[in-house]
């Protein structure tokens, strides 16, 4: 069963190629159904290749699968061909299973766009390069999967690439990854010189063997190149920019799996890191650095999708935080219980903001939860799991993580437990703000003039005709009406049942996802499962259960704290909302600002001055230059041609020989 | 069909469809088009048969035809093959035909074809040659043809721009000129033999080291000037603006390697401590190069001008590949010599048919043609990101060999290196988003998608891309033993170890037991300064 594995990239790659070829003769909705059919067939592939390694011993659950040599160069030899272990079938599965929902939700999503079978090529795209990413054998097949993924991630951050700000966002999350790629290469390289392979087998076997420098300058490097895909500091500031794309994309590349896979890149090379000692305390630190800033800027944001994305990076933080604690499978815990929570709370903004006819900014709505009842309470869930509120997901990962990070280090403990403060207020404002209180959009429906209310964007993603006559029977409100009808006196409506299903199942998971790992009993499947690819590297909790208990707890009250504290300004109105906004937070600590004028401005500057005064006024003024010399200094050579550069060159030939001429006369001699 | 002169015909077919086509009246463009595409497919054909008899398993010279010419100068009619020409004779075979048959030529159709197959014939020959005589016959023979496909039937400042090329080059070639006849003379006076026979030379390595330093420094300066090494590119963007899409095609595509091909064929072969000893030299220039094209290419407002720089930065690539003296580097660096090939030029053919439609090559004139022309726009793409070197696709192949090749021979050079994948994204995608992204507005709203004749063009050349950057092997292969060949005969003549990493031949693993680490640190050798 195992020897499947080659059709799990397999599937969704064939259903790029036949969607390039024939998507747009398939068009709305049969492409978005072959798309997702395509990665729903992977993850049932995953599903086999699943049992297939369960059925094998605990020490037994690695198979290589080699396709064909993909790079052959001397001492290089580089294979295509996927590892199957717990880490690579684990990624492999939540890739998959969350990719077929979101496929799913975006048949409804999509439906009337402009470039609705180009969304799906870029989407099956995409899968596949993140299948490639966490199943090759090698580095070098992830770093494949790696840049796949992020060009699929440009192609869809400015996939309305009419409007301005998508394909400058789109270049922006490029390039940004690019910087964190020049690390992962560099890293590569490193492994090469010391391993002399570049596969997975070769070098992560015989890490014990590296030195102290070594695996440090390795573990750095490669931490830079997760820095940049998973949004961290200082390399974050693509994703808040990555929202200007469809937000299914939001949910599925910039929520649950691809941001993550920096966190997969740094539990996979644990053995390196166990090594490289300080490397840990670094990533932890940046980890909790970067969990508590964004969380901060998640409290200012108006746009529904940037807080989510800020959200996105506070919780890849906590991710780091757990690898830098040692505490690989709280992190990959977290990043399933995340990917779960995240991309319903993604799923369930784009279902608002098609219910709300594109609007996203949460100032505008309120009340919504009469009006988008599946979408409110799943949303509700997810705010729940977030915020850790027990039983949902979130807290028992979350606390899982908190509880590792105590022994890493107390300061680093609390910046998560006030961060998990934060998300708790945050996440509440985001929801009292959108779907309780007043309902704001009346008023502003009004209060729009009258050509921006006319002047429909392109992408209008009216659920009515696509599944419709499903929607209307599951509490599809007013749908037709909605759709098309009169904007200026629109009602908000709930989605079609290719969105809602979705949303159903992943609250579903987000509810019950903590099962994985409890921290009662013997009973711990996903630690048990990762066993093999963590072994004894794995950090050791010393607290005792009781003690965990207390400390978890604790911070439940404060994450009800939050809540409380959230409700009293954004539903009491005791405070003032502008208050608790600074403009420093509004503004996201002024960071695009500030990159803007130390590296952009001067990178820009240089650039000109290389271009159009070093290039053209010296190097080739140089060249004219010394023609002009010639031509003006020698009638007799003038009197020649006219044309002054051959002057120039006669001169400079004959000077060639003579000096030639004079070395070989002493040379010889 | 052992027997048959593959080499020999692949110089002469071209030519005499040159003299054919001389012949065709002038208002006859069918028959010109005909002639000209029977006879470079005709080369592409023998090109193709060719490598079916080639032995990839063969480090030398193979098909060898040897022919006295001028006996008394020790001058012959030699040509030979082997991993490291065979697929840039290959890559010549195929653009000449895109270039003569893919863009529309405006006046003197019959000109242009003449001048193409003309110019076919040297660059075949000069990557056959194993005469230096013959070699440099060759080499001054592609300067004529194109100095007049730039001069006749360019754009504006064509006539600035072949003269430029022209004097440029030929600098070059007088020094190169005077580097083999000493090279020659000294080799006589050494061992009482005088000829031009390149395995000879090489052989022999009859020069004093300082001599030899400078004999290569004048034919590096040839070289230099072709690839073109920084501060010796200004003749370039000129050139590559002001030619004729066919022209840039083959320019960028067949004439840049020229310089390329000269450093591993004669410098590294002719020279080998000289190039151990410079190395350095030149790896900060193509360092240079590789940053400082990239940088320069950011804010060009000419689109063929930022794609001529854009050469620039790659060719740095291929000579760092070079000049990093290691197996992946060399073996990186020919495939990107392909590679470079067929993206750029599939990058200016596109370039052209842009222009063809909206006679302007300005990017602030052009925009949202996504929108106009999704198709066109997707081509331009999958090209573009060829050119970035994104995984899966042609360039990258190429670059990461040189780049992990080097980086274990001469590793902060690399480093350096490395940063330019991230610049390289940076004028790219800037460029696609002005050119193609955002909303079409006055004339942008009309732009033709691929014509027929378009695809015929385009589709060879994107087949390549994704089959050279998903299944590399079978080229990678076929270069391998010339490249060993090269690194060892670098060795003998020369104080250079390679590391054992990078040729394999040792288990480079450090040994279980403890920190074995130094032993392995150890085994890389020189160059990478712990």
């Amino acid at each position: 069963m195992l020897h499947a594995a080659w059709l799990i990239p397999a599937l969704p790659l064939l259903g790029f190629v036949v969607l390039l070829l024939a998507g747009r003769r398939l068009g709305d909705p049969a492409a978005g159904w072959l798309a997702t059919l395509m990665v729903a067939g992977a993850f049932v592939t995953t599903l086999v290749v699943f049992s297939g390694l369960l059925g094998r011993g605990g020490d037994n659950r690695l198979f290589v699968q080699d396709l064909f040599t993909w790079i052959p160069a001397g001492g290089l030899q580089v294979k295509t061909g996927f590892l199957v272990d717990p880490l690579s079938v684990t990624m492999a599965l939540f890739v998959t299973g969350v990719g077929t929902l979101i496929h799913l939700y975006s048949i409804g999503y999509m439906h009337g766009d402009d470039g609705y079978h180009r969304f799906f090529v870029y989407l099956n795209l995409f899968i596949f390069s993140m299948l490639m990413l966490v199943l090759s054998s090698s580095f070098l097949g992830t770093f494949l999967g790696w840049e796949g993924v992020g060009a699929c991630s440009y192609f869809l951050i400015s996939f309305w690439f009419e409007r301005p700000a998508a394909p400058s966002a789109g270049k922006k999350a490029f390039v940004t990854n690019r910087v964190g790629d020049f690390g992962f290469m560099l890293g590569m390289f490193l492994i090469f010189t010391t391993f002399g392979s570049l596969q997975y087998t070769d070098v992560l076997g015989h890490a014990g063997t590296l030195t102290h420098a070594t695996a440090m300058a390795i573990a750095l490097l490669l931490f830079l190149g997760a820095a940049g895909k998973s949004a961290q500091l200082p390399l974050y500031v693509w994703l808040p920019d990555a929202m200007e794309g469809p937000t299914p994309v939001s949910a599925l590349i910039h929520a649950a799996t691809m941001v993550t896979a920096g966190v997969f890149l740094m539990v996979r090379i644990n053995p390196i890191l166990a090594e490289a000692g300080g490397v840990a305390t670094l990533i932890a630190v940046v980890g909790a650095a970067t969990a508590l800033f964004a969380a901060t800027i998640a409290c200012a944001q108006d746009d529904i999708k940037k807080v989510l994305a800020y959200s996105t990076i506070s919780q890849l933080g906590y991710m780091f935080l757990a690898v830098g604690s040692g505490a690989y499978v709280a992190a990959i815990f977290h990043m399933i219980t995340h990917a779960f929570f995240k991309a319903l709370l993604f799923l369930g903004a784009g279902s608002v903001i098609h219910g709300m006819h594109d609007e996203q900014d949460m100032k505008r709505m309120g009340g919504l939860r009469t009006w988008m009842p599946i979408t409110s309470v799943t949303f509700i869930v997810a705010w729940l799991a977030i915020a850790g509120i027990p039983p949902f997901s979130g807290f028992w990962s979350k606390d899982d993580i908190l509880a590792n990070a105590w022994d890493k280090s107390p300061i680093l403990w609390l910046v998560g437990v006030v961060t998990a403060g934060l998300t708790a207020y945050y996440m509440s404002r985001q929801v009292f703000l959108v779907f309780f209180g007043k309902e704001r959009w009346k008023e502003s429906a009004h209060a729009r003039s009258e050509p921006e209310a006319e002047a429909e964007p392109e992408h209008e993603p009216a659920a009515a005709a696509g599944g419709g006559d499903l929607a209307a029977a599951v509490g599809g409100r007013d749908v037709a009406a909605a759709s098309h009808g009169d904007h200026r006196e629109f009602t908000p409506h709930e989605s079609p049942p290719t969105m809602t299903l979705p949303l159903v199942v992943l609250a579903a998971l987000a509810a019950v996802g903590g099962a994985l790992s409890l921290p009662f009993g013997s009973f711990r499947p996903l630690e048990t499962w990762l066993e093999p690819v963590v072994g004894d590297r794995l950090h050791k909790l010393s607290l005792s259960g009781s003690t965990q208990v207390a400390y978890a707890l604790g911070t439940v009250v404060l994450a009800l704290v939050g809540i409380a504290i959230a409700y009293l300004i954004y539903l009491g109105h005791r405070v003032r909302e502008e208050s608790v906004e600074p403009k420093v937070l509004r503004r996201a600590w002024y960071v695009d600002p500030l990159y803007a004028a130390v590296i952009e401005r001067p990178g820009r500057l240089l650039a000109s001055w290389s271009a159009f005064f070093l290039d053209a006024k010296v190097i080739d003024g140089a060249v004219n230059g010394v023609a002009s010399l010639v031509r003006g200094g020698g009638t007799r050579l003038r009197a020649v041609q006219s044309g002054y550069v051959r002057n120039y060159a006669l001169a400079v030939a004959s000077g060639a020989v003579l000096l030639v001429g004079y070395v070989v006369v002493r040379g010889g001699g | 069909m052992a027997g048959f002169p593959y080499l020999t015909s692949l110089v002469v077919v071209p030519a005499v469809g040159a003299a054919a086509v001389a012949v065709v009246p002038r208002d006859r463009d069918d028959v010109v088009r005909a002639v000209g595409l029977v006879a470079s497919l005709a080369a592409l054909v023998i090109g193709v048969a060719m490598l079916v008899q080639f032995d990839g398993g063969l480090g030398s010279f193979q098909m060898v035809s040897h022919h006295q010419w001028i006996p008394d100068w020790g001058i012959s009619f030699t040509l030979g093959i082997d991993g490291i020409s065979v697929f840039l004779v290959l890559l010549s075979t195929l653009l000449f035909p895109i270039a003569i048959a893919g863009p529309t030529v405006h006046r003197d159709y019959k000109g242009y074809v003449a001048w193409m197959l003309l110019l076919e014939a040297g660059c075949i020959g000069v990557f056959l040659s194993l005469d230096l005589f013959l070699f440099f016959l060759f080499w001054e023979i592609v300067l004529v043809p194109m100095y007049f496909l730039i001069g006749g039937w360019g754009y504006d400042r064509r006539v600035y721009a072949a003269l430029k090329f022209f004097l440029f080059t030929m600098v070059g070639s007088g020094l190169m000129l005077v580097g083999i006849l000493v090279l020659v003379f000294l080799h006589e006076r050494a061992t009482g033999v005088l000829t031009f026979d390149l395995v000879t030379l090489a052989r022999d390595q009859s020069l004093a080291q300082t001599t030899a330093k400078w004999v290569f420094l004048a034919f590096a300066a040839s070289f230099a000037i072709k690839v073109p090494i920084f501060p010796l590119h200004t003749w370039l963007p000129d050139a590559h603006t002001e030619a004729p899409t066919g022209g840039s095609v083959i320019l960028a595509g067949i004439l840049l390697k020229l310089g390329t091909y000269g450093f591993l064929r004669f410098g590294l072969y002719l020279f080998p401590q000289a190039v151990v000893d410079l190395a350095p030299l030149f790896l900060t220039l193509g360092v240079i190069g590789i940053i400082y094209g990239a940088v320069v290419a950011i804010v060009q407002r000419d689109l063929k001008r930022l794609v001529a720089y854009s050469s620039v930065a790659h060719l740095g690539f291929i000579v760092v590949g070079i000049f990093g003296l290691s197996t992946q580097g060399l073996q990186g660096g020919v495939l990107q010599m392909v590679n470079h090939g067929l993206s750029t030029g599939a990058l200016f053919l596109l370039v052209g048919m842009i222009y063809e439609r909206r006679h302007t090559r300005q990017i602030a004139e052009l925009g949202g043609i996504q929108k106009v022309a999704p198709v066109f726009a997707g081509v331009f793409m999958l090209v573009m990101l060829s050119s970035i070197g994104l995984p899966g696709l042609n360039g990258f192949v190429g670059e990461f060999l040189v780049l992990i090749g080097t980086f274990v021979t001469h590793r902060w050079w690399t480093v350096v290196a490395t940063a330019g994948v991230i610049l390289a994204a940076i004028y790219m995608l800037w460029a696609y988003q002005r050119v193609f992204q955002g909303r079409p507005e006055g004339a942008n709203t009309v732009f033709a998608e691929m014509s027929w004749r378009e695809w015929a063009v385009m589709a060879p050349l994107l087949g390549f891309i994704v089959f050279l950057g998903v299944y590399p092997k079978p080229v990678l292969d076929r270069i391998q033993p010339t490249v060993d060949a090269l690194v060892r005969h670098v060795e003998d003549h020369s104080d250079y170890r390679e590391p054992a990493v990078n040729r394999g031949r040792v288990d480079a693993r450090p040994a279980d037991g403890g920190k074995g680490a130094a032993g392995a640190e150890g085994a890389t050798g020189i160059g990478t300064g712990r």
